[in-house]
C-alpha cells in the first residue's frame, strides 16, 4: 500500500500539490476488498449509479419545468410532447426513483442479514440511514411536482400528519404549507428542496464511502480481513463485477422506461390537481407503503395520546429503531449464515415488510388477500407488531440464546472450503 | 451467478405482485382486456385507425370534451401531411389578439394552434351538461386504471335499464363500468355517427375501437419512438452485459473465491 509513483510529469506535478490521483489510486484501485463478496454487494454501486442518473435527468427536467400550481402539470406534458426526448428524460427520472429504492432496500437488507451494522461499522450504518431518510424526503417532494391528483392529495395527507403533534401541530402545518392548504407556495418550496436534497444525499454518500473505506467492506462470512490472502484490490476485480451488475440492472430499469413506463405510477396522477375533488383512494408511491401501513395500523388511543399522533410516532420509530440496532443485536457473530435461529427470523422480517406493503396499498376495511373475516387493518397491526418485536425483542434475545455455527478461521479458509456459495 | 439470478427473479416477482396490488387499489369493475395494435414490445399504431378515431373524436366527442394537448400540427403523428393538416385547421376558428386596437378577434386556425375547446370555461361546460364538466380527453388513456380497456368498456357499457333496486339520480345513465355506475354522459355512439372517409362501415363497435385508439395515441404520442428506441437500447445492453460477464469471468479466473 505504498504511495504510487507517477511517471507522467503533469500527473506528478498536480499530485504533488493536490493528491487527487493518489487518492483515487488508493480508494478506487488498491482498496483491499474481501475476495468472497457475493452479488448482494453490488447494490451499493447500483444505488450510486441511479443517484447520478437522477441528478442528471433532474437537471434537464428543471430546464423545462415550471414550478407554479397553474402551470406545473402543463409544463410536464410539454416535456412529454414537445421537448426533444423529453419523454425519455422524464421516464428515466420517474422510474429511476423506483429503481433507487429497489437498490437501496436490497442494500439495506443485505446489511441486516450479514450484520454489516455491527462494530466497527456503526457510523457507516448511521450515514446509510440518513441517506434513506433524505431519499424519502426527496422522493416525496419530487412526487408533488407534476401537480397531479395524487401529488396534491398525497402532499395534503402527509403534511397533515404533522398536525398530530400537540400545541405546535397546526401552526407547524401552516408553516410547512406556506398557507392554509397545500397550494402554490407549497409547490415552490418543495421544488426548491427537491433540488437541494439530492446534493445533500451526494455529500452523505461521500461520507458513507469514506466510512466504508476506513472500516473496510464486510463480507458474507462476517469475518474480518486478517491476512493479505483474504483480500484483492478493488480494481480490476470489483470494478468489472460492478460494471456487469450495472449492465443487468440497466436492462431491468430501461425495460420499464421503454416498455412499461407507468408501471410503478398511479393513473390518478395524470389528472391535474383539483383541490375540490378527492380521489377515492389516496395511495402513496409503492416504496412508502410499508410505512403507510404502520401509520394507519395505530387506530387506538394510548396513555392519553390520540391515535393519529401514535401512528406518526410509530412510523418515524420504524426508521429511528434502525439507528440503535448495533446495540440491540447481542450476537457475537455478524453473518446470519452462521446464525441458524436468527436466519429464520430474518426471513419472517422480509415477509413482514411485504405484508406491510400490501396492507399499505389496500383500504383498512378491505378483506386481506380476499379472505373474508380478516381485515387489512388487523393484519397490518400484527405485521407492525412483528416489525418492532423483531428489532426490540428478537434481536437482543436470540443473540443471547442462539448457539452459532463455528466460524471459519479466515475468509481464505472459507473460500477454500467452497463456502462462498454456501 | 446462480444465486444472483435467483435473487433477481425473486425480487422482480415480488415487486410485480406488489406494484399490481397497489395500482389496483382504486378500481371498480375490471374491464375486459382487449387486443390493441400498440401493445407488446413491437406494438405500433394503425394510422388508418387513428384517422378514423380522430374523425369520431372531432365529430362526436369534441362537441362536449376538450383536448388541451392536441395541436393541429400534432396530427402529423397520425399520418396527415402538411396540406391536410392546414385544411383540417382551416375548419376551425380560434380567438387571437389583442390586435393593435386592443381588440380580441377570431381568425381561421393554423397548424400551430391548439384544438379549440368546446366551451369558454369549466363552468360553462358544466352549465351546458347538467352540472357535470366533461373531462379533458388528452390523457384519459393514462389517467384511468386499465386505460384503453376502460375507455372501450365504458363506451360500450351502457345499459338501458338500471338493475332492479338501483335508484338512478336525475339526468344520469347506467353504465356497468363507471365506478359509481351512474354517469352524466349519455351514450355517445349509436353507429353511423360519422361517415368514414376510408369507407369502413361505422358500426358502434368500430367507432369505439377507433376512438379508443385515437385517445391512446394522444395520451402517448411518443409510444412508437419509445418502443423502437427501447428495442435498440435493450439489444445493445444485452450484448454489452454478456461481454462484461465474459470479461469478469476472465479477470476472476485466477482468483479463488
Amino acid at each position: 500500500m505504498s504511495a504510487p509513483v507517477w511517471n507522467n510529469k503533469v500527473v506528478k506535478w498536480v499530485d504533488d500539490r493536490l493528491p487527487v490521483f493518489s487518492m483515487l489510486h488508493h480508494s478506487a484501485y488498491e482498496y483491499p476488498t474481501p475476495k468472497n463478496l457475493s452479488y448482494m454487494w453490488n447494490f451499493g454501486s447500483l444505488a450510486g449509479l441511479v443517484l447520478v442518473t437522477m441528478i442528471l435527468t433532474g437537471i434537464f427536467l428543471v430546464m423545462n419545468y415550471t414550478p407554479h400550481a397553474d402551470m406545473a402539470f402543463d409544463s410536464v406534458e410539454r416535456i412529454m410532447r414537445d421537448v426533444n426526448y423529453g419523454w425519455l428524460i422524464r421516464y428515466l427520472h420517474m422510474n429511476g426513483a423506483s429503481m433507487f429504492f429497489i437498490a437501496v432496500y436490497i442494500h439495506i437488507f443485505r446489511g441486516l442479514y450479514y450484520g454489516s451494522y455491527k462494530a466497527p461499522r456503526e457510523v457507516l450504518w448511521w450515514i446509510g440511514i440518513l441517506i434513506l431518510l433524505a431519499m424519502m424526503a426527496t422522493a416525496f417532494m419530487g412526487y408533488v411536482l407534476p401537480w397531479g391528483q395524487m401529488s396534491f392529495w398525497g402532499a395534503t395527507v402527509i403534511t397533515n400528519l404533522f398536525s398530530a403533534f400537540p400545541v405546535i401541530g397546526d401552526p407547524l402545518v401552516t408553516w410547512l404549507w406556506g398557507g392554509f392548504s397545500v397550494g402554490n407556495p407549497t409547490l415552490n418550496r418543495f421544488f426548491s428542496l427537491h433540488y437541494l436534497l439530492p446534493f445533500v444525499i451526494l455529500g452523505l454518500v461521500v461520507l458513507h464511502v469514506w466510512a466504508l473505506h476506513t472500516v473496510r467492506s464486510n463480507n458474507p462470512t462476517g469475518v474480518e480481513i486478517k491476512t493479505p490472502q483474504d483480500s484483492i484490490p478493488f480494481h480490476p476485480y470489483y470494478t468489472i463485477k460492478d460494471l456487469f451488475g450495472m449492465g443487468v440492472f440497466l436492462i431491468i430499469y430501461l425495460y420499464f422506461v421503454f416498455f412499461a413506463p407507468n408501471f410503478f405510477g398511479e393513473p390518478d396522477n395524470y389528472i391535474m390537481a383539483n383541490p375540490l375533488s378527492t380521489p377515492a383512494h389516496i395511495v402513496p408511491e409503492w416504496y412508502f407503503l410499508p410505512f403507510y401501513a404502520i401509520l394507519r395500523s395505530i387506530d387506538f388511543e394510548f396513555l392519553g395520546m390520540p391515535a393519529k399522533l401514535l401512528g406518526v410516532l410509530a412510523m418515524f420509530a420504524a426508521i429511528i429503531v434502525l439507528f440503535v440496532i448495533p446495540w440491540l443485536d447481542t450476537s457475537k457473530v455478524r453473518s446470519s449464515r452462521f446464525r441458524p435461529v436468527y436466519k429464520w427470523f430474518f426471513v419472517v422480517l422480509i415477509i413482514d415488510c411485504f405484508v406491510l406493503g400490501y396492507c399499505g396499498a389496500k383500504a383498512p376495511s378491505d378483506p386481506f388477500m380476499g379472505l373474508h373475516g380478516l381485515q387489512v387493518i388487523t393484519v397490518g397491526q400484527l405485521a407492525t407488531l412483528y416489525y418492532f418485536l423483531h428489532f426490540l425483542v428478537v434481536m437482543p434475545v436470540v443473540g443471547k440464546m442462539e448457539r452459532p455455527k463455528p466460524l471459519p478461521a479466515s475468509i481464505s479458509e472459507s473460500v477454500l472450503k467452497g463456502g462462498a456459495n454456501a | 451467478m446462480r444465486k444472483f439470478a435467483l435473487t433477481a427473479i425473486a425480487a422482480a416477482f415480488a415487486l410485480t405482485a406488489f406494484a399490481n396490488t397497489s395500482s389496483k387499489a382504486a378500481e371498480g369493475v375490471v374491464p375486459p382486456a382487449m387486443e390493441w395494435s400498440w401493445q407488446g414490445l413491437f406494438g405500433t399504431y394503425d394510422r388508418a385507425q387513428l384517422q378514423r378515431g380522430f374523425q369520431v373524436f372531432k365529430t362526436v366527442c369534441a362537441t362536449c370534451h376538450s383536448m388541451r394537448y392536441l395541436a393541429f400540427r400534432n396530427l402529423e403523428g397520425i399520418g396527415f401531411n402538411e396540406d391536410q393538416i392546414k385544411a383540417i385547421a382551416a375548419e376551425y376558428e380560434v380567438q387571437d389578439g389583442p390586435n393593435d386596437d386592443g381588440e380580441m378577434f377570431t381568425r381561421t386556425a393554423k397548424p400551430s394552434d391548439h384544438f379549440p375547446h368546446p366551451f369558454a370555461n369549466d363552468k360553462a361546460a358544466a352549465a351546458a351538461n347538467g352540472g357535470a364538466t366533461p373531462p379533458d380527453l388528452s390523457l384519459m388513456a393514462k389517467a384511468r386504471p386499465h386505460g384503453p380497456d376502460y375507455i372501450h368498456a365504458l363506451l360500450t357499457g351502457y345499459e338501458e335499464e338500471a338493475p332492479a333496486g338501483v335508484e338512478m339520480a336525475d339526468g344520469k345513465y347506467y353504465n356497468h363500468y363507471f365506478p359509481s355506475h351512474q354517469i352524466s354522459m349519455p351514450p355517445p355512439l349509436y353507429g353511423n355517427d360519422v361517415e368514414y372517409t376510408d369507407g369502413t362501415e361505422a358500426t358502434v363497435d368500430q367507432e369505439v375501437l377507433d376512438v379508443t385508439a385515437f385517445l391512446n395515441w394522444i395520451a402517448e404520442p411518443e409510444l412508437e419512438a419509445r418502443k423502437a428506441m427501447g428495442m435498440k437500447v435493450l439489444l445493445f445492453l444485452i450484448v454489452l452485459t454478456a461481454m462484461l460477464y465474459a470479461v469478469k469471468r476472465k479477470i476472476w479466473a485466477k482468483i479463488e473465491h
